[in-house]
């Protein structure tokens, strides 16, 4: 049974929507079930936003959960919120770039990834959603980066469609950043 | 047609706009605007009516005012807004025309929070307004079911000329999941026969929200519970999981969780993380919260050694399930309000708990404890033995 929960959080404008819709688009088009719910609190006005994504090849009961099993961290305050609610075993994958101090718990897996400064290697620093999410394709391996590349051929907007190849490239880098990581741990 | 990621609030606007909707009249609230903005792109592109009127109240009197002109119409807000449209609600309800109304419950009482929340199932469920009636009330769990439901509700306010209420809350407005979307359907051609349209060349039609005379008054009402009753007799629908009926089957379920909306997928998870405990509990989800299905419960309780009911409210659709278990086995409740969502390990451990309760067939007199969830608990609880059965 597949079965995978992630949150993704993040600052306003740091693509944690799109991130996170992107994975659920590509879940949806391989055919598997998917839920996408985001914080519509007080908290996205100014603060951390976040959203959960759930996927799984059965019928999805709660779309939300205490103890997600991966969280990706675009901020520090992120780090800071979830370090202490990811599940044991779990995965919490964070933008080195931007977090202040190392994730402390040992018994889930810390993976930093410099997403920003990546990000801005390739000239777009808002890309640092599209490193990150290449980065949890690579660890979780929940669907392939080609899929995810398609899914953003079909539903990046149409004001964005020049960014295309610069989003690809991002999650292509994200994937061998983590998968560089990887070997190194 | 290739399935769409779709926002609940959405594509229960989507789904209204291909059953053929012809206006939308509401007000925006949170969290439900989504539906209003999709409805205000959407309606004139298609030259259909869309409305921002000035308040709700305005809004259910727009509703009632197409309705009784033969126009299939809705509206949508959430529990505060709601609760401005009851008066309307009442005069459409008497005036016998169908009208479709989509509740995204959120916290409450007074304006309360934006949260997701069920805290209004007596208000839609029980009467939605003054006098005697009930309207019909469908709760969808995902967003296709939404998708579903919205269709039906309109079919059913149709058939029955009265109000189809889809009641849902923030959670499953807000959630985006894979829907298929139905075919758009044609726009009715002509108004029905009961409709004022202008009485040129025929009999003057009547469509008012009252009657002076007791007499005419008490069979307006009758007339009304007749709907009610016959609406009971043939739209209750529920779907069940894990709960197997076959006699002398040894996955039978024991016990019975009954949640709706967003707390029953909630506790689908809690139901599947009992059973691989090897506790025998099944999950029974009401999709129509009215009409009840008093009936299904109470065959179910002939069997069952203890029902959990869980919601997102103080215990409301608790004491229907009390009503239809009839006192034959134990019901214990669980419920988060102020717009908290139960989550699937609190559930599990309740499931626990009734299983541990009703373990030993002398305690089946006892009722549970009715009790919200103590603001401590420990975050695990020791593995019960369960060696006094089997």
């Amino acid at each position: 049974m597949t079965h995978y929960d992630v949150v993704f959080s993040g600052f306003g404008g740091q693509g944690v929507l799109f991130g996170s819709q992107l994975l659920a688009y590509a879940a949806m088009e391989a055919g598997l079930q998917v839920t996408w719910i985001p914080s519509y609190g007080p908290e996205m006005r100014g603060g951390t936003a976040n959203c959960t994504v759930v996927i799984s090849d059965e019928e999805i009961g709660a779309p939300l959960m205490r103890r997600p099993s991966a969280v990706v961290a675009l901020n520090y305050p992120s780090v800071q919120k979830y370090e202490p609610l990811i599940a044991p075993g779990g995965l919490l994958l964070y933008n080195a770039s931007l977090t202040l101090r190392q994730p402390e718990r040992t018994d889930i897996r810390c993976v930093p990834i410099p997403a920003s400064d990546t990000a801005a290697e390739l000239g777009t620093p808002k890309l640092l959603n599209m490193v990150m999410l290449g980065a949890l394709l690579q660890i979780t391996g929940v669907l392939p980066v080609e899929a995810v590349e398609q899914s953003l051929e079909a539903h990046l907007p149409a004001h964005r469609r020049d960014m295309l190849e610069t989003n690809k490239l991002a999650l292509r880098r994200g994937a061998e950043l983590a998968q560089t990581l990887s070997v190194m741990a | 047609m290739a399935k769409q990621l779709m926002k609940g609030n959405e594509a229960i606007a989507e789904a209204a706009i291909r059953a053929g909707v012809e206006a939308y009249f509401g007000y925006p609230i949170t969290p439900q605007t989504e539906l209003l903005e999709y409805m205000s792109k959407r309606m004139p592109e298609l030259g259909r009516v869309f409305l921002q009127a000035e308040s709700e109240v305005a809004a259910i009197n727009m509703v009632y005012g197409a309705a009784c002109a033969g126009r299939r119409v809705m509206t949508s807000s959430s529990s505060p807004g709601i609760s401005l449209m009851q008066e309307g609600l009442s005069y459409i309800a008497a005036s016998h025309v169908p009208v479709v109304i989509v509740d995204v419950m959120r916290g409450g009482p007074g304006l309360g929070n934006i949260a997701p929340s069920q805290s209004d199932y007596f208000q839609m469920v029980k009467m939605a307004g003054h006098g005697d009636y009930k309207p019909i009330v469908l709760a969808p769990a995902t967003v296709q079911e939404a998708v579903d439901l919205t269709a039906l509700a309109f079919d059913l306010a149709e058939r029955y000329r009265t109000i189809a209420t889809v009641l849902l809350d923030g959670v499953l407005g807000q959630m985006m999941e894979p829907v298929e979307l139905p075919a758009m359907r044609a726009l009715p051609t002509t108004p029905p026969a009961w409709a004022i349209t202008g009485a040129a060349g025929r009999a003057k039609n009547s469509v008012v929200p009252f009657r002076m005379q007791a007499d005419d008054l008490e069979a307006l009402n009758l007339e009304l519970q007749r709907k009610i009753a016959e609406i009971a007799r043939r739209e209750v629908r529920f779907k069940e999981y894990l709960i197997d009926t076959t006699s002398g089957s040894t996955d039978k379920a024991e016990l019975i969780v009954v949640a709706f909306g967003t707390a029953g997928r909630v506790a689908l998870s809690a139901v599947k993380a009992a059973r691989q405990k090897g506790i025998c509990v099944g999950l029974h989800r009401p999709i129509t919260l009215s009409p009840f299905p008093d009936e299904r419960l109470s065959q179910l309780a002939d069997e069952a050694r203890g029902f959990l009911v869980v919601e997102m409210n103080a215990g409301q659709m608790l004491q229907d399930v009390k009503l239809s278990v009839g006192g034959q086995a134990p019901v214990r409740f669980y419920g988060r309000t102020g717009g908290q969502v139960p989550m699937p390990d609190d559930i599990a451990l309740e499931i626990e708990k009734l299983d541990e309760m009703t373990g030993h067939p002398l305690d089946h007199k006892i009722e549970g404890p009715v009790a919200l969830r103590p603001v401590d608990r420990p975050a695990r609880r020791q593995e019960t033995s369960r060696t006094s059965r089997n």
